[in-house]
Parts: C-alpha cells; structure tokens; sequence
C-alpha cells in the first residue's frame, strides 16, 4: 500500500515569526480513513489548506501520491468539503455549487458539457439532494449544505477527500448515514475528517491524529481508552495553543506528549 | 405642463434619441457589473471609482486632452491599486475616493475650466451625448457581453466561493482583474449618463432589486439590466416632461422603486 498524503516537517503559518504548525510528520495511507483531531485554533483547518496547496509550507514538504502539491494534477485529485460557514445571500443554486467541482475538468471559455452535468446529478443523488438542484443554497438547513458541498468534492472523482468539520451542523441520526456513506466511499477513496468532536468520530475511523501546533499523536484508535492514550492528554484539557497547560493530575500524560512530538506515537492495543 | 412637450415629440430631436440610445446601451453594462458588483458587496468600490476618475478629468482638462481618457486611466489604475491592496482595500477605496476629487478640483481649478463643464461630470449630461459617446458604450457591452459569455462559470464560481476556484485551477487574479477593469470602464460610462455622484446608485441598485425576485445570477444580469433599461428611459422621459435633470430623475425613480421592493419584501417574508 502507497502513501497517499506525506507531510516531511511542515511548517507553515499566516504571519512570520508566528507559525500555526511546527514540525509536522504525518503519512497518511491509500484508502485510509483518519480522523485529525484537536481543539479549536489547533491549526486543523490550516493543515488541511497546506495539504491542497492553498497555503504554501515555510518549511518541509508535502507529496500527494508521490507528487508534489503545487501540479494541477494532483490537486484535482483531491476533494475538500470546507468547513461550513454561515452562508450570506448569494444567488447560486445548488447545481451550480456542484458545478464548481467540475471546474478543474472543464477550462476557460467552455461550457460545462454533458459529462460535468451527469457527474454533478450522480453525486446529488449519491448525497439524496437532487431534489434541491434548483434551490438557492440559501434556503437549505446546515446538513443539506453540508451534502451539497460532498457532492461538489465528489463530482471532481477525487482519489483523496478532505472534510473540515463536516458533523459541526448535522444532528446524530444524519451523523449515523453520513458516516455510512463516508465507510462506503472510503473503499475506493482516501478520507481524511477534520474535527474538534472526538465522540462523534471515534468509532468510524481507522486512525486518529491529534493536532494542536505540532502533531500530538497518531496512531490507530479504536476503543475509548485507546483514544485517550493517543491523545496523551484528555482533550478537552488541552488549551488553545498551549499543550502544556494540563492540569497537575494527567502529568503523565503530559510527558508523553513530549515523547510522542516525533508524530509515531502508535498506540498498541 | 406636459401639454406642451408631448413625450412623443421628444424623439424627434436628435438629443433625445441619443440619450435613448446611450440609456439603452448603457442599461447593458450597468446591469451586467452592477451585479458582479453587489454579489461580491464591492459597492463602494464602484463610487471609489468613479470619485477616484474625477481626478484624471481634471488632469485631462489641464493638459488638454480628452477628459474621457483622464477619466478611464485614473478609473482603471485606481481599481488596479484597490485590487491590489487586497485587505485593505476598504481603507484604498476611502482614500482614493476623497484623492481624486481633491486632485479633480485642484486641476481644475488651475485650468480654469468652465464650471458647466464640471457640473455635467458630477451630475450627468444625458442630454449632450455624442457618437462617439455611443460608440464608447456600445463597444463596453460588446466586450462585456464577450468577457461574459466566455468566462460565466469562472465568475460566478470566483464570486461566490474564491478559495474553491482557486483549488480548481481557475486563474482567480486574472478574473478579478478583469472584473476591476471592467467595472471602471462602465463606472467612467455612467458618469456620462447619471453623473458620477450618482455612478453608485445606478450601479448597485438595480442589481439589488433584481437579486431579490431570482436564485441564479444569469437571471439576476438581465433582470437588472432590463430594470435599469426601464428606470433611466422613464426617468429620461419623465425628467422630460417635467423639465427636471433627467441623471436626477433617474435615481429618484430608481430609489421609489427599491425602497417599495424592500418593503414588499418584508412584508411577503412576515407574513410566511
Ligand atoms: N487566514 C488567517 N490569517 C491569520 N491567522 C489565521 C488565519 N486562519 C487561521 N489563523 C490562525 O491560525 C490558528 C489556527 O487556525 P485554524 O487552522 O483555523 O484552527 P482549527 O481549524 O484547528 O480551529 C488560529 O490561531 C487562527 O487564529
Ligand atoms: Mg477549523
């Protein structure tokens, strides 16, 4: 099995001198499905934008597949589902959205052909929304959003998807077939699920990373307890940008955060 | 009053039909932007604009050249810097804003310019315009018209969800460069028609009305392009028939027609 997504000490930031990751390795195999987790301001969402190619690293390197980031190719082969912001008044359906996806397979000057429109109504159909194909993305609850948005990634046949907090906006039943639906893509697709709700994700994911700043963990986590160690600290403790702020009981686990920073923390079983 | 300037005897002076066919031709560009213009919330970068090229008039006066040509290139470098400013364009904008009419006048008054001349730049001359005013506009809608057509989906995916597009390979920059210059061309345009006090007005607010009766921004172009065909020949005619300033009569008539929108609006979405 190949390394989808190689991450060789990044780091990477907004404003100098202030990096938001520092020294981040993290491989990520074919058809693996991980979890990166870690709370809010941990650099989530940044990674996941240094991983497509949005912003680029300061230092270290990222390989998609073997290639670099920055080739039209690779990222074309990648979905993002971005992590869902409340919509302002726009006029655009939701066919339209899904359209955007196609946008790397189309070129200036074309129409969307035939083939751009049948993979955008497979994948609203995929995701149950066809029915609002015509509908202003206004309208919609935050789930149907967030369905519209899979079925933009999607309709660009990605090998690799990336979801930002897609679980923020959904209530659990809607949570129980999303995660159905992603085990089926993960077949055939490399997933990669941002969140800072470990409970929501434990019990679907194959691996779990913990990111605040640096990686604190990785490793396969499958039971409640195994999250814990992999987390090296309980995570609702560990604040915004200071992983060393634990309270006194858990100094345990605080050291294996330090042991773990070299991002191969596994955890047996 | 309007007994003895019947509306229909209007069209027989070559003024009027004029003014017609600019108001036409520029209905076209203004409803195209305009709504680029009010879904990417850059309203203000409109009236920047047109205020910024006020100072490029002046210096068209002062070294006697075509006050047209001051007009665009001041119009296009200042959406150039505004572009380019980026996050900071809000403060671009208000600082170009208040520079170019500022240099305007200054340059202006240094070229002794007759004051006619500079009323018909701030509040519109639908009633001098010449051939080759509409030839300007009819070529600004052909190019739009062309720009538009090739790069729709380019547009409005860069509109509605920039990181996106980017990801998808579609050269973001190019497109909002495109957009900037494109929207200083049609503010120097309006300039003519309603005056570049009113340049904003004309711009934004038949785009808003149209954004609020449809879902798809196709639609929302020709509605509000259709909607400002509709309020600047009623304008023109009613400006006529009362013998008001017609760029005047235009915003008034376009603001009763929003504000009444607005309040349907909020009437239909009460009572749901
Ligand atoms: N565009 C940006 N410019 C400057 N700082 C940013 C930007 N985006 C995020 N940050 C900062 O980077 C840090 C990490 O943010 P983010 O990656 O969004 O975290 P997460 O997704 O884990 O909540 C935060 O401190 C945030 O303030
Ligand atoms: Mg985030």
């Amino acid at each position: 099995m190949n390394p989808a997504i190689e991450i060789r000490d990044l780091s990477v930031g907004y404003r100098t001198g202030k990096p938001v990751l520092n020294n981040i390795n993290l491989t990520v195999m074919q058809n693996d499905f991980i979890a990166i987790i870690g709370p809010n301001g941990g650099g989530k969402t940044t990674l996941l934008k240094a991983i497509l190619g949005l912003i680029k690293p300061w230092k270290g390197k990222i390989t998609i597949e073997g290639h670099p980031v920055a080739s039209k190719a690779v990222r074309a082969g990648m979905g993002y589902v971005p992590q869902l912001i409340p919509g302002k008044l726009f006029p655009v359906t939701v066919m339209d959205v899904v359209l955007m996806g196609r946008l790397g397979n189309s070129g200036l000057f074309r129409h969307f052909s035939a083939a751009d429109r049948s993979a955008a109504e497979k994948n609203l159909r995929r995701l149950g929304v066809d029915h609002l194909s015509n509908v202003n993305m206004y309208y919609l609850s935050g789930g149907q959003k967030q369905r519209v948005l899979i079925a933009r990634a999607l309709a660009g046949e990605p090998d690799i998807l990336l979801l930002d907090e897609p679980v923020a906006s959904v209530d659990h039943e809607t949570q129980e077939s999303f995660f159905n639906l992603l085990a089926q893509l993960n077949d055939s697709i490399t997933i990669v699920l941002v969140t800072h709700d470990v409970g929501s994700v434990s019990a679907h994911v194959k691996n779990i990373a913990c990111i605040n700043r640096t990686l604190i963990s990785h490793g396969e986590t499958l039971s409640a307890d195994a999250v814990s160690r992999a987390y090296g600290c309980p995570f609702e403790l560990i604040s915004h940008g200071v992983p060393h702020r634990i309270i006194g009981q858990k100094h345990q686990e605080g050291s294996s955060i330090e042991n773990n920073f070299n991002g191969n923390g596994k955890t047996s079983d | 009053m309007g007994m003895e300037k019947p509306v229909i005897d209007a069209l027989g002076y070559t003024f009027m039909q004029h003014a017609v066919a600019i108001s036409i031709l520029a209905s076209i560009a203004c409803g195209i932007i305009g709504t680029l213009v009010t879904v990417n919330r850059m309203s203000a970068l409109a009236g920047s604009i047109a205020h910024a090229s006020f100072g490029g008039l002046g210096l068209a006066y002062l070294i006697g050249i075509h006050p047209l040509i001051g007009a665009t290139g001041f119009a296009i470098g200042s959406a150039l810097v505004i572009g380019a400013a980026q996050k900071r364009s809000d403060t671009a904008m208000a600082a170009l804003w208040a520079t170019g009419m500022a240099a305007g006048l200054v340059f202006i008054k240094i070229s002794g310019t007759y004051s006619a001349d500079l009323m018909s730049w701030l509040f519109g001359s639908l009633l001098a315009v010449s051939g080759s005013d509409i030839l300007f506009v009819g070529i600004l809608d052909i190019l739009i018209l062309l720009v538009i057509a090739g790069l729709y989906k380019e547009f409005l995916a860069v509109s509605y969800d920039q990181e996106y597009s980017r990801l998808q390979g579609v050269p973001t920059g190019f497109i909002r460069g495109l957009f900037l210059v494109l929207a200083a061309l049609t503010a120097v345009m309006l300039m003519k028609v309603t005056g570049l006090i009113m340049v904003i007005a004309m711009l934004t607010v038949p785009a808003a009305i149209a954004e609020m009766f449809t879902s798809s921004l196709r639609m929302m172009m020709v509605l509000a392009s259709i909607l400002a065909a509709l309020f600047s020949l009623s304008g023109l005619f009613l400006a006529w028939i009362l013998d008001l300033p017609p760029g005047a009569v235009i915003i008034l008539l376009t603001a009763m027609v929003y504000f009444t929108s607005i309040a349907i609006e909020k009437i239909r979405s009460n009572q749901n």
